[in-house]
């Protein structure tokens, strides 16, 4: 297990969070139907940094965006969600 | 090849085992192949196998990263069934299931295929309910299935806590006869071995770094060893399958996640057969060195790291335990942890790629082990003739744009919420 900096809480035990999906992978409801499919479905799954949505679900419910090293585990930045903390 | 047989150990015996080859060559990339397999893993070879087998086609390669048998099919709980509820999936793994009644005869290597029943608890009415409609679908198509009563259970699984006031009360059981388990290590090297007399090329440590081009066509994959030439290039390398296929560009339905099992010391026979609960997530066999096998949830995060985290096996033990208290007295001997290619339906990607001659197999979620044979067989189709094989079709690339998903646990595109 490793440590997730919550900016409200603090550093907290992952089992603490809950992975929801990557931020690319979040469908744009003003966008054409067409590239709705694959937003949902593909992802980049590369062996290193993505930037991941995460909940503090058993802390202060935050959603956040973790930009996290997928064969380390090292996490490079925590942002609370936000409009302008997606894409 | 020298067959593998009684006579031959007898002699062994007799001259002091000095007659034994190696059972692969340690082969050296040609330059360039009809047919090459990105990963030596049990898909890859068994891959290989049928395309030599069924197929005729000697001038294949196997390109291993690592060596045989060190990834995936060398870091699974060995389990083998065929009892999914939705056609294609079941069609699938029964054929599958087919092959590995045959298996040891077929590549004159004992892969241990041990027949001793796939029993999936039910804990309430609904569980029942959902395993006598699975049962039905499973038996319409001529799979075994049976349901079994409380009272069959116990004298089945003795040690199993019958009790009312139990933490997963147990109302009966759907079990699969045929179900079981193999000795996993005995599958890589049984198809390599096989694989390797038929004159496929093994190429252990050669990690493919790049696909060469020719327009839209695959025409070969930059290695560590180098540039080798190919008509045709499979993908074969569940849990990788992503950064593989993102290197030809294409962006695949698939994350990455760890999934952990652990196994206990060696005992005397106590779970005869292969316990599993699907409401909770746990699975228990005993494996034939003593050790009780166990597994549980993935991680549900995206990871590479081949490591898994303890508060996952914590719960996976925490619900074997309370299914067969006994089982609180043994010591853990050890876990380990694979990569698996979580895919947004929970099936399997088999065939073609928008790409000319380069293909995909990936996607296997936890039940890769499972499908070796019956993925080898229908991928060397693929590969061979260009098109899909029949039981493989609706398992294409592009059912996630179709909407033509195959979602057994009806979780949609969020495999960490299965």
């Amino acid at each position: 297990m490793y440590l997730i900096p919550c900016p409200h809480c603090g550093p907290r035990a992952q089992a603490e969070f809950t992975y929801e999906r990557t931020t690319d992978s979040v469908v744009d409801p003003a966008g054409p139907v067409g590239t709705a499919m694959g937003t949902l479905f593909t992802r980049a799954n590369p062996m290193g940094m993505d930037d991941e949505i995460w909940r503090h679900t058993y802390g202060c419910r935050a959603w956040l965006v973790l930009t996290r090293d997928r064969l380390t585990h090292a996490i490079a930045a925590v942002r609370t969600i936000g409009p302008e903390a997606l894409p | 090849m020298n067959r593998y047989s009684a006579f031959g150990l007898i002699r062994g015996a007799i001259g002091g085992h000095k007659h034994w080859q190696p059972a692969w060559r340690d082969a050296e990339p040609r330059a360039s192949y009809d047919v090459i397999v990105i990963g030596g893993g049990g898909h890859g070879l068994a891959t290989a196998y049928y395309l030599a087998k069924v197929h005729g086609l000697r001038n294949v390669a196997v390109l291993e990263k690592g060596w045989i048998g060190g990834g995936n099919v060398g870091r699974n709980t060995t389990l083998v069934r065929s009892n999914y509820r939705l056609k294609p999936l079941h069609d699938f793994f029964e054929f599958g299931l087919k092959l590995w009644e045959h298996l040891s005869d077929e590549l004159n290597y004992n892969v241990m295929f041990s027949p001793r029943g796939s029993l999936v608890l039910g804990h309430s009415d609904a569980d029942m309910t959902v395993l006598a409609q699975r049962g039905d679908a499973m038996a319409c198509d001529g799979i075994d299935a049976e349901l079994l009563t409380r009272d069959q259970v116990a004298k089945i699984e003795p040690l199993l806590d019958m009790s009312r006031d139990a933490r997963f009360p147990i109302e009966g059981a759907l079990i699969q006869r045929r179900g079981g388990t193999a000795r996993h290590d005995a599958v890589a090297w049984g198809y390599a071995r096989a694989a390797d007399a038929l004159g496929v090329d093994i190429i252990q440590k050669c990690e493919v770094t790049g696909f060469v081009r020719d327009g839209d066509r695959v025409t070969g994959v930059e290695t560590t060893r180098g540039r080798i030439g190919a008509g045709r290039v499979g993908i074969c390398v569940a849990g990788h399958s992503g950064h593989v296929a993102d290197m030809a560009g294409l962006r695949l339905p698939i994350e990455s996640q760890t999934l952990q099992a652990l196994v206990t010391e060696g005992v005397k026979p106590m779970v005869r057969s292969v316990v599993q609960s699907h409401s909770i997530h746990c699975y228990i066999s005993q494996s034939d060195k003593g050790g009780i096998v166990m597994g549980g949830d993935p991680d549900n995060w995206p990871s590479y790291a081949r490591r898994g985290q303890p508060t996952i096996v914590e719960g996976a033990i925490a619900q074997a335990i309370a299914l067969m208290p006994a089982l609180s007295r043994l010591r853990m001997l050890r876990t380990w942890s694979g990569v698996t290619d979580m895919s947004f339906d929970g099936s399997p990607i088999i065939g073609t790629t928008p790409i000319a001659n380069l293909f995909l197999n990936g996607g296997w979620c936890y039940g890769g082990f499972k499908a070796t044979p019956a993925s080898g067989f229908t991928y060397a189709h693929t590969l061979a003739t260009g098109t899909p094989h029949p039981l493989a079709m609706p398992f294409a690339l592009d059912r996630f744009a179709r909407g033509a998903t195959i979602d057994e646990s009806g979780a949609g595109p969020l495999p960490n919420h299965r």
